[in-house]
């Protein structure tokens, strides 16, 4: 069959090149981001796995064994070198749990309370109030927390049990991180909340349910896969804060369930490592990468599995 | 005026006497000069009117004439829309429900109310109907095993769901959910069962058993229900209420509002020349 030959006012059209071109700039933005991951990683990998050239790898000198079961962690050069990452182990998740025993009951509390029981003029008022909040640098929660917090409300309370408590302590640190991700819970709670058809609150309302009963019998529970992937998600977002609680927590490396000493968490050593003078390709410089890639493993698995949870037990409403 | 033929008036459900005596029954429920508003749209205009009790009364007219919102002032659900007004007054059984001090709360067990979607709670069969006795306090789980049968059997539903109590109520059929918050509602023990068009979303085999169920509950609940079905409304009621834009027109018993109706705009509505 011949070709037809198209006119030309069918074929080359001025809007066409213009969304072939927009499209193009759309799909790098895009782009980027899934590059700048694949760097992240690849930088990760060849400073901690393997490295090519004259560079040794940190786990080319440490075994993952040590790294992961050491119950030190001393990153110098030399012999008197250990790399146990479990004392940072310890500092992160006690933060992380702090955090979260402040910021699950204030975070879902307060989402409940916007969507449930405010009126609409409140609920305009408070949600920008949480966005600032969100929008605090951490370096100041961080200041709040060495000069506020421990010595004017943790240290006089907890004098009075007679119970001491260091100036670089990670429940300060904790509690701190934890206000810094309440908006995180209360905004992504909220907005679950809110998805919960308003035909099933006047149903239960219709029952004789109190503003309590609705929220907590039907308005929760329906949107419960919600609640838990966002919990998750600050979890996760407690686990990698860095400045605030290495202004709060300290810099000392010790394996302790302490949260009223200090202990150096996994962002607190890199960002402490990272400004100090030793070579590029020593071993202290190495290990920030095995604790780069310990610390992206663990909030990598966190958001999957809150990713899953959400598809997975998502209530489905027609 | 052209007359209405009354053969075309198909006949009642069982239980339902279409030409009922009024003042034999007493008063459940007697709206006084009532006046309601959305922010500044008024939607009732002084609506008087009194429900017998243990009786059906079809709330009728077309879209937007008010019917369903006055429906919902009878257990004050407007109180949740933010910005509404209502003014008048109304008794349910002698207590003006309007007073501030009537915790609404009781009021909702007391009146009931069953909604046009079936809103079955993501919860079993079980805890859709025991909600209710459980947020009044009840724990004794023969208590509520008890109830949770008596209310599925009063609703028409207990053999078709007695094996599977524990299984999620969503998997049930549509008219099956509705007939379950028949049975959700009558587990509070109300008095007065309120049904926003509870058969407008149901296939014909599904309306005609809740239809049925109307005529058997009636016995011992005042209903008041809103249709849009004109047939439903002669079939199930003892009285009906026409309302055309927010005005309550004509009253009266559902075998003279379809046969012989005092106003002309009741006429031309319920024979099909507008609405």
């Amino acid at each position: 069959m011949p070709a037809v030959k198209l006119p030309k006012w069918a074929t080359q059209s001025v809007s066409r090149r213009h969304e072939k071109l927009i499209q193009a700039a759309l799909f790098l933005c895009a782009a980027l981001s899934v590059l700048t991951t694949a760097a992240i990683i690849l930088v990760l990998l060849t400073n901690a796995v393997y490295a090519p050239g004259a560079k040794t790898a940190f786990f080319e000198r440490v075994s993952l064994w040590e790294f992961l079961t050491g119950t030190h962690w001393k990153p110098v050069d030399g012999e008197s070198g250990r790399f146990g990452i479990l004392p940072l182990l310890c500092g992160t998740i006690m933060v992380a749990v702090i955090a979260s025993v402040v910021s699950v009951p204030a975070g879902l509390g307060a989402a409940i309370y916007m969507s449930e029981y405010a009126a609409s003029r409140e609920r305009e008022f408070l949600k920008p109030l949480l966005e600032i909040l969100a929008g605090i640098p951490s370096v100041v929660f961080g200041f709040f927390a060495l000069k506020f917090i421990t010595p004017w409300i943790l240290k006089p309370v907890l004098g009075l049990f007679g119970v001491n408590l260091q100036i670089f302590n990670t429940l300060s640190a904790g509690i701190v991180v934890g206000i810094m991700v309440t908006p995180l819970i209360a905004s992504l709670s909220e907005d679950v909340i809110r998805s919960v058809p308003r035909s099933l609150r006047e149903a239960a309302y219709a029952l004789g349910s109190t503003r309590f009963d609705v929220s907590v019998r039907i308005v929760v529970p329906a949107a419960l896969s919600g609640i838990l992937a966002a919990f998750l998600l600050a979890f996760s977002r407690a686990v990698g804060e860095t400045m605030a609680v290495t202004i709060a927590g300290g810099q000392q490396a010790i394996a302790t369930l302490n949260p009223l000493q200090g202990a150096q968490t996994m962002t607190g050593f890199m960002v402490h490592a990272s400004t100090g003078d030793s070579s590029a390709d020593s071993i202290s410089r190495m290990s920030i990468y095995a604790v780069g890639i310990a610390l992206f493993a663990i909030t990598l698995t966190i958001n999957i599995i809150s990713g899953w949870i959400l598809r997975r037990y998502r209530e489905v409403y027609q | 005026m052209p007359a209405i033929n009354p053969s075309s008036v198909p006949p009642s459900v069982a239980g339902v006497d279409r030409n009922l005596d009024m003042s034999a029954h007493a008063a459940a429920i007697e709206a006084r000069g009532l006046d309601f508003y959305y922010g500044d749209h008024q939607v009732l205009f002084d609506v008087s009117l009194t429900v017998p009790e243990r009786s059906v009364t079809a709330l009728i007219g077309p879209s937007g004439c008010g019917k369903s919102t006055f429906l919902r002032t009878l257990n004050r659900m407007n109180d949740l829309i933010e910005g509404s007004v209502c003014r008048g007054e109304i008794l349910v059984e002698g207590q003006n429900i309007m007073d501030p001090a009537v915790d609404v709360v009781l009021l909702r067990k007391h009146v009931g109310m069953v909604f046009q979607k079936s809103t079955p709670f993501p919860k079993s069969i079980f805890d859709n109907v025991a909600y209710g006795p459980r947020v009044s306090g009840e724990r004794n789980r023969s208590v509520l095993a008890d109830l949770v049968e008596s209310c599925l059997k009063k609703a028409a539903l207990w053999d078709e769901v007695k094996d599977r109590l524990t299984k999620p109520a969503m998997a049930l059929s549509g008219g099956q959910q509705q007939r379950l918050c028949i049975a959700r509602t009558l587990a509070t023990n109300p008095r007065i069962i309120l049904m926003d068009e509870p058969a407008s979303a149901l296939d014909p085999a599904s309306t005609d058993r809740i239809e049925n169920l109307i005529g058997e509950l009636c016995a011992n609940y005042t209903i008041v229900i809103v249709t849009h079905n004109m047939q439903q409304a002669s079939r199930v009621s003892h009285q009906t209420a026409f309302f055309y834009k927010g005005v309550l027109v004509e009253t009266g018993p559902t075998l003279k509002i379809f046969t012989g109706p005092s106003e002309k705009r009741t006429e031309d509505y319920i024979t099909g020349r507008f609405g």
